[in-house]
């Protein structure tokens, strides 16, 4: 296999290029690190359309509101540490309360940043951001996702969490491939016997995994749940009544991700056994993204793993 | 122009009522922080801001955000003396399922401009407002007002920053100086003083007004000018619970809730000062 040649963050500065011909609303707040988000080749073409306001993550969720709220259609992009760290409070009561349709881009996410370590490995939020009330939350697993989500998401009525990573990631998609939408997830492979819903770099691991149960006469069914939130709950509770078990894969803490959207959702209205491919009570370090994804268990191995306890726990 | 001021201090004590009134009703909310501002919003709502009452969400109105959210139901008084909405929506104010909420909410009250509630939010909240407008035919000005204790909130000078470095000089920032915060004084909990030499150093341009006076105001703003290419900031001095007396400076921070007699008290002092 090839190695990866585009990460989602490639995608931001595409989508934006994209957008900017057809909506002339469209502009972004940038806090200076957009030849790292991408927002800089938006930025070189619309240089009047992107605000950066330096490093004042705070200020940036503020500023994005206030466009907002004078009509804009605006994107803001940081590290996903810091836009969603420091900037929670605002994004609470400047963005989430009002309701206003900012759409905000984190990048950086996960161990598979690598060699900057823990403090820019942003493995919680998606817990922060998918407890609010109509705060879409979604987690593209390639460019080609990446793009179509971030263009889908410029018509939302509220506000959108767009989760990006650093390193590049095999391809998913077809080039093109449209009906990516919010809110959306895809069945990527039927099976009968377990349920993989999975995100992120984790969807390429999937389907991996998929293929080794395949030859341990398992078969996966596996389901891209790039809408995290809201979860596309019909196709996941159509796949677990025929499989009757469940694994959740994701590059974030086993706390308040995509693992356990999945069992309440499961819990609450056909419960199966579910179990969690996640980071468990650690936070990230230095080291190679691929030498992390293995440390941290972010593997096909460990979903295989996961999907063999799962299926031998069902109910039959 | 001269303002008209008789005028406009009978609306400021018709406010003033109010705002005594659906507070003593609601048995909740800020009522001194509220009466500090009534002559500050009563001159920006009859004097300076380009509105039209019938059409509340016109888009080149100009914007006014209200950065000390618990001063709301002064706002909410003006907005309904305005006729933005009907005034028997002041006697719900903070009941379930209200219009008029605890803290300023942009889809729920008729001009209401942008939330309101977590200090300091306000002027960064302006500052995407300004830069949002600024490339209109005709560009709509971008009020702003804070409480003194808010300046303590870091993220108010990163904001400060913003509407320097833009140049955003459609923005009028107000800084309600009561002097006074939660637990006292403020140069007694976190010293503000110079206030007018930090807005100088951020790069803004600075006046100083009678908070209670409308010619004061009006005099600051002249003097502000067309301040081309910077913000502008006038420093308000005001006082705390001003028109009530018993209120004026009380050293409770103003969080007394009036019972029936105190409320009565007001309004027959409030009265008085309108006639």
């Amino acid at each position: 296999m090839p190695a990866p040649e585009r990460s989602t963050r490639d995608a931001y500065g595409q989508a934006l290029i994209d957008l900017a011909a057809a909506d002339p609303s469209v502009v972004a707040v940038d806090g200076d690190v957009g030849s790292a988000t991408r927002a800089a080749r938006f930025a070189a073409l619309h240089p009047d359309r992107v605000f950066n306001v330096g490093m004042a993550e705070q200020d940036m969720i503020l500023t994005a509101a206030g466009l907002a709220l004078g009509g804009k259609n605006v994107y803001v992009s940081s590290y996903a540490s810091f836009l969603v760290g420091r900037g929670y409070e605002q994004i609470r009561s400047a963005v989430a309360i009002p309701g206003l349709p900012v759409k905000i881009v984190g990048s950086h996410c996960g161990v598979t940043v690598g060699e900057d370590g823990a403090s820019h490995q942003m493995l919680e939020d998606l817990a922060l951001m998918r407890v609010f009330p109509d705060m879409t939350v979604l987690v593209p697993a390639d460019y080609t996702s990446a793009l179509a989500l971030l263009k889908n998401a410029v018509s939302s009525r509220g506000p959108v969490y767009v989760r990006l990573g650093r390193s590049p990631v095999p391809d998913v998609y077809a080039d093109g491939d449209e009906g990516i939408l919010p809110g959306g997830g895809r069945v990527l492979r039927e099976g009968t016997e377990v349920t993989v819903c999975c995100c992120g770099i984790m969807v390429s691991e999937a389907l991996r995994a998929a293929e080794v149960l395949a030859r341990q006469n398992i078969s996966a069914e596996v389901i891209d749940c790039y809408s995290v939130s809201p979860l596309p709950a019909q196709s996941i509770l159509d796949s677990v009544h025929r499989t009757g078990c469940c694994v959740t894969a994701e590059e974030h803490f086993a706390r308040g991700g995509l693992g356990e959207g999945v069992a309440a959702l499961v819990s609450g209205a056909y419960p199966v056994p579910v179990k969690q491919v996640a980071v468990f009570d650690k936070f990230g370090q230095s080291g190679s993204p691929a030498e992390l994804q293995e440390y941290y268990g972010l593997t096909a191995s460990q979903i295989v793993s996961a999907a063999v306890q799962a299926w031998t726990m069902r109910r039959r | 122009m001269t303002p008209d001021l008789n005028g406009l201090a009978e609306h400021a004590s018709a406010v003033r009522r109010d705002v005594v009134r659906m507070i003593g009703v609601a048995r909740s909310g800020h009522l001194a922080s509220s009466l500090s501002i009534v002559d500050l919003l009563v001159w920006l709502y009859w004097e300076v801001l380009s509105l039209r009452t019938d059409e509340p969400s016109w888009e080149d109105r100009d914007r006014f955000v209200l950065g000390k959210g618990h001063g709301c139901p002064a706002l909410y008084a003006v907005l309904a003396n305005r006729s933005f909405f009907p005034r028997e929506e002041l006697w719900s104010y903070r009941r379930l399922g209200a219009m008029l909420q605890g803290f300023p909410e942009v889809r729920r009250t008729p001009g209401v401009d942008a939330p309101g509630g977590s200090l300091g939010q306000g002027l960064g909240l302006a500052n995407g407002l300004a830069l949002a407008l600024r490339d209109r035919a005709s560009v709509p000005s971008v009020f702003c007002l804070v409480g003194d204790g808010e300046l303590q909130e870091g993220a108010f000078w990163e904001s400060a920053m913003t509407s320097a470095h833009f140049s955003l000089d459609s923005l009028l920032l107000l800084v309600d100086r009561d002097g006074r915060q939660m637990e006292g004084a403020t140069e007694d909990i976190m010293s503000l003083e110079p206030v007018r030499d930090k807005f100088l150093a951020f790069g803004w341009a600075v006046e100083e007004c009678d908070g209670h006076d409308f010619a004061s105001m009006e005099e600051a703003r002249a003097r502000l000018g067309s301040r081309r290419g910077k913000p502008g900031c006038i420093v308000a001095n005001t006082v705390l619970g001003k028109g009530v007396s018993f209120l004026e400076n009380d050293p409770s921070g103003g969080r007394m809730v009036l019972g029936r007699d105190s409320m009565d008290k007001a309004l027959r002092e409030l009265e008085k000062g309108g006639d």
